[in-house]
């Protein structure tokens, strides 16, 4: 069991920039994020779009607010608990024990949940049959692509993932690419490249077309599309691979007894702790009179719960309010103590 | 005012005054109807607050910025008419439209 002051949930902009402020004030915390990467919705979805209201700084992308963000912790050794979703949470006396999915266990004396709109899931076929198939002939994410050696997929989607998939499986399967309209929103010199193994015959291109039905006993045998004109084809096909981004769906933190309202929790303003006790929320998961979904209120909301968690952590001592420019407790914290 | 119809999956009809000037998924927010999340806060970065829009409707409608058509590839079973409602500014050319909810966001 790994044992720390705070553990927050959620490796966004708001979680790690609360991992700074509880580092400034000394308290330890650890970060766990069901991504594969610390970020959150500026990593997952909009990497290289501009952020223009961050104060101080007049433009930069969601990667570069991440790296920046990353940078600006380092002094406090943060370790970082990614690929995994929080999926137990159980008081002891005093603390907290949370168990989760990769069955890791940590007892800390406060929770910080800043977990965006929730966790990132892939979005899957709408169509009810392929549930059957999930994990045996459909895919949502490519762990060996091994097994898709001279086999024909049928890859669905637009973005990024489908196509950069169709273009690196073109190499060694026979790969259909079915996507529901003309445009892609992946990166423009892919969509080029997928045209091209499209004129050579090495990738089949559909566009316009939606899935209609799959058929098969244990695995996928054949799959059916359809046309916008209602026009189908159906074809033989060994894997289906669907790629429509992520969905983010709140989990198992429903079901802690916070109060929910509107898929967020209510917190107070004062230090944004929940209706439980050593529990917060900051960021986009976290709402209150006037809340305001900004990259900056999650930055001012992390700095108060930061504040929050002291009393937990260390209820014997006193928090005093300091400037980092003159603290010298924060610069050696910092690590820049001349 | 302005008036919007809301068809929910169920099949019913909510007829909500909207003041011009909000978007179709502030007006559905607004007033509880049921199917639209709004995940983002209107801030075309998800796309649960996707509407299908009656055909007779589409032509008069704001064109689609290039994000919105991108989201939508993302949205539960897209169609021709889907759309995003917070990209629908209400106005009085839009008195009457009517948008179905689909049966699901995510």
């Amino acid at each position: 069991m790994i044992k720390k002051d705070v553990l927050i949930i959620g490796a966004g902009p708001t979680g790690i920039f609360c991992a700074h402020q509880l580092g400034i004030i000394g308290l330890s915390c650890e970060i766990v994020d069901n991504l594969d990467k610390a970020g959150g919705q500026c990593i997952e979805l909009y990497p290289d779009k501009p952020i223009y209201d961050i104060p101080a700084v007049p433009e930069c992308t969601g990667e570069e607010l991440t790296t920046n963000l990353l940078q600006q912790i380092k002094p406090f050794n943060v370790k970082f608990h990614l690929n995994e979703r929080v999926e137990e949470l159980k008081k002891v006396e005093t603390r907290w024990h949370v168990k989760t999915s990769g069955k890791q266990e940590f007892d800390v004396a406060s929770i910080v949940i800043a977990g965006g709109v929730g966790s990132f899931e892939p979005r899957k076929f709408a169509l009810k049959e392929c549930e059957k198939f999930e994990g045996s002939s459909i895919f949502y994410s490519i762990k060996d692509k091994t097994v898709f050696k001279d086999k024909t997929i049928s890859i669905f989607g637009g973005g990024d993932s489908a196509l950069d998939w169709a273009i690196e499986l073109s190499n060694t399967s026979k790969v259909n690419l079915i996507h529901r309209r003309d445009g892609f929103s992946g990166a423009e010199s892919s969509v080029q490249k997928v045209k091209e193994l499209n004129d050579k015959g090495k990738i089949n291109l559909y566009t316009k077309y939606q899935i209609d039905s799959v058929s098969g006993e244990n695995n996928i045998k054949s799959i059916k599309i359809k046309h916008d004109d209602g026009e189908n084809k159906e074809f033989k096909t060994d894997y289906v691979l669907g790629f429509f981004g992520l969905i983010m769906q709140l989990g198992p933190i429903l079901d802690w007894g916070l109060n929910i309202s509107k898929k967020s929790i209510e917190v107070n303003t004062e230090n944004f702790e929940t209706n439980i006790d050593g529990i917060f929320a900051i960021g986009d998961i976290c709402t209150y009179p006037g809340k305001l979904k900004l990259i900056l209120s999650g930055f001012h909301e992390g700095a108060l719960a930061a504040r929050g968690c002291f009393k937990y952590a260390k209820p014997d001592e006193k928090l005093r309010f300091e400037f980092t420019t003159t603290s010298k407790a924060a610069q050696e914290r910092l690590g820049v103590k001349k | 005012m302005t008036k919007i119809n809301y068809i929910t999956h169920d099949n019913q009809t909510h007829t909500i005054d909207v003041q011009n000037g909000l978007t179709v998924m502030e007006g559905a927010v607004q007033n509880d109807i049921p199917g639209i999340d709004a995940d983002c806060g209107g801030g075309m970065a998800c796309a649960t607050c996707h509407v299908y829009v009656n055909e007779e409707w589409l032509d008069k409608l704001p064109t689609k910025e290039d994000g919105e058509e991108d989201m939508l590839d993302m949205a539960f079973e897209p169609k021709q008419n889907s759309r995003l409602s917070c990209q629908l500014t209400v106005s009085n050319e839009l008195d009457g439209l009517v948008v179905n909810i689909p049966s699901k966001q995510v």
